[in-house]
């Protein structure tokens, strides 16, 4: 975690249930702000760094300015004021604003700006090239879907790393153990079985069932958690929850 | 931060999206389907060793309401004891606060594609009967279905017909209440300690009154293409057993002809709906026999007055056709008649026909 993003990213601070980073965002106390922000990035900037990548074609170079900008101009120019939840979904909605920003930009004047007073994010760039060059390369015509999958990716990984928190937070690290040996390392699984972990870690089988079970249980609630942060109501959490979980709510 | 796989985010969607169902009785098999509000998994009953559904909501709804209607279908279904509406088992919360209710595990095909193994017009026929004798029974206890189609209608292994999702149900009356008071219903909180008895994990169900309609009046629900006009239009305080006989109309014209009723279905506008061309079956160049034709054009008339009053009389018309008897929804004419009496006694008449022709043969050797 040290060398991630330093910006939103997990921490000891889980914020209430309902709150909600888009509404906070659009308020007037400049220190929720900030936080509204540092949420926001933390969910979206790797899906936008990889989407400028694979949708525009730009050098990871150009990529970096171009998301470390946009984050930027959405904090200083009010972008999220104009979006409308009731019209499409947040991410819908900064895919747009990515794609008119990237197609506005001066290539020029974005070099006068990477020199300028522009303050920057401290964003693991290099972590998230190499995720890009593991990943498949999307069709063109699927940005759309390309963006979503790396928006899921990176909620569940935000998710994870709360889970992982609050587990050993709590001492019940050997929990997460058991959830990232079953339910996250698929390859071993076909092999894997409760009584394989029973034997491993001394436990009963019961004890493995009821130890994942919590895991998974704890895992749903922190996801729709960070899920109903970037929500900027009811209805899109449940439209957004529906999707996170396979549902095409269409 | 650890990358995430493809593999592993679809390992960790399913994770998240399984029921917990630690400290029940039931374990999970497998995922089935999904639904409009909710999930339905395969799951093994252990203290009874059989398999059961459980229908789960899909999110934690803070509002209450989801689980409300998820409750409050379950309560429908348990008031439906009939072998052709699915029987519920038990009703409860999960460790995560999920509402869920247990039902019968139908092995079986969904009407739409347990159709082409049901080539014959009769057959079509005796199996829409079948679908009707459910959703009357409904109609008498009080509850129209409201969301009546092919998809949710399957058939078992052994031809038998089980109306499904009474998730969009209306309550119109109770018949408990109206009946007399010699039976006292038990009340809410008496539900709920019953159901709080089978519940291991989390006694507590909010509380939820079956025979409060739940949805408000301008609400539109239902399927386009099998929705009444007038529940189309939202008007949900007109709904009476007519919006059910309008669907039973549009799934009669799926058996006739499912690919114009197929087709009849993409337009989600009530005016389709309220097309009585649209509802003939024939309107779509089919071999469809007029009498029935006529049936299905009157339970999907556009004007509840129009329909058929109840699902018993569109269920006997039916009885009348394939007994080979008028039908009140077709008037004929004389040469329509004794078509459709020759058509019913074709033998007798074949066999008085064939004397006839002989002693008229005979007759005319003896004059030889």
């Amino acid at each position: 975690m040290s060398d991630d993003t330093q910006i939103g990213g997990p921490s000891g601070r889980f914020p209430p249930t309902r709150w909600s980073a888009i509404v906070a965002a659009r308020g007037d106390d400049p220190a929720e702000r900030t936080r509204a922000f540092e949420t926001i990035v933390a969910a979206y900037w790797k899906p936008v760094y990889k989407y400028i990548r694979a949708r525009w074609g730009k050098t990871n170079e150009d990529a970096k300015d171009l998301t470390q900008e946009f984050f930027a101009r959405v904090m200083e120019k009010g972008f999220l004021d104009s979006y409308d939840p009731a019209k499409s979904r947040l991410r819908t909605f900064l895919r747009t604003c990515v794609d008119g920003f990237v197609a506005n930009q001066d290539k020029a004047a974005r070099r006068i700006k990477r020199g300028g007073d522009a303050v920057l994010m401290s964003l693991d760039f290099q972590t998230a090239e190499g995720e890009l060059a593991r990943s498949e390369p999307p069709a063109p015509g699927t940005m759309e879907e390309f963006f979503e999958k790396e928006w899921i990716r990176n909620l569940f990984s935000l998710a994870l790393e709360r889970l992982r928190a609050e587990c050993e937070a709590r001492g019940k690290a050997i929990h997460f153990r058991l959830f990232e040996l079953y339910d996250l390392e698929g390859e071993r699984k076909s092999r894997l079985t409760y009584e394989h972990l029973a034997r491993e870690f001394g436990l009963a089988v019961t004890d493995i069932t009821n130890h994942l079970a919590f895991a998974r249980r704890e895992f749903r609630r922190i996801t729709l958690a960070t899920l109903r942060e970037m929500t900027a109501n009811e209805e899109e959490f449940r439209r957004e929850a529906r999707t996170l979980l396979g549902v095409d709510p269409e | 931060m650890k990358w995430l796989s493809d593999r592993t985010v679809e390992r960790l969607r399913v994770a998240a999206q399984a029921p917990d169902l630690a400290g029940t009785r039931y374990r999970l098999i497998s995922h089935i389907a999904r639904g409009g509000m909710g999930a339905v998994w395969l799951a093994e009953d252990t203290a009874l060793g059989r398999r059961v559904a459980l229908k789960i909501l899909d999110v934690p709804d803070a509002s209450g309401e989801l689980a409300a209607r998820l409750l409050r279908e379950a309560r429908i279904l348990a008031r439906l004891e009939h072998p052709g509406i699915v029987p519920i088992h038990d009703v409860g919360t999960l460790a995560d606060r999920r509402v869920f209710y247990t039902m019968k595990f139908v092995e079986g095909r969904r009407l739409d594609q347990h159709l082409e193994h049901v080539r014959s017009l009769p057959d079509r026929l005796r199996l829409f009967q079948r679908i009707c004798e459910p959703v009357a029974f409904a109609h008498v206890r009080g509850v129209l279905h409201r969301d009546l189609k092919p998809e949710n209608i399957m058939v078992g292994p052994f031809g038998e017909v089980l109306v499904m999702d009474w998730g969009l149900a209306k309550i119109l009356h109770d018949p408990a209440e109206t009946a007399s008071a010699a039976a006292p219903e038990p009340t809410p909180s008496a539900e709920e300690s019953s159901a709080s008895t089978r519940l291991p994990v989390s006694p507590v169900l909010p509380s939820v009154d079956a025979s409060q309609p739940q949805t408000g009046h301008g609400v539109v629900l239902g399927t386009p293409g099998y929705m009444a006009p007038e529940q189309a239009r939202g008007e949900v305080k007109r709904l009476d057993e007519r919006a059910d006989v309008f669907a039973l109309g549009a799934i009669l014209r799926f058996l006739l002809t499912p690919d114009a009723a197929r087709d009849a279905t993409i337009a989600p506008s009530p005016v389709r709906a309220s097309s009585e061309s649209a509802a003939r079956p024939e309107a779509a160049g089919s071999a469809v026999p007029r009498a029935l034709a006529a049936v299905c054009a009157k339970a999907m008339s556009p004007d509840p007055n129009g329909r058929y009053a109840s699902v018993q009389e569109l269920a006997a018309d039916l009885s009348n056709y394939l007994d080979g008897l008028a039908v009140s929804a077709y008037p004929e004419g004389l040469f329509g008649k004794l078509a459709r009496l020759f058509a019913r006694h074709r033998t007798a008449v074949l066999l008085v026909l064939g004397y006839l022709l002989m002693r008229l043969l005979l007759l005319a050797w003896q004059r030889r």
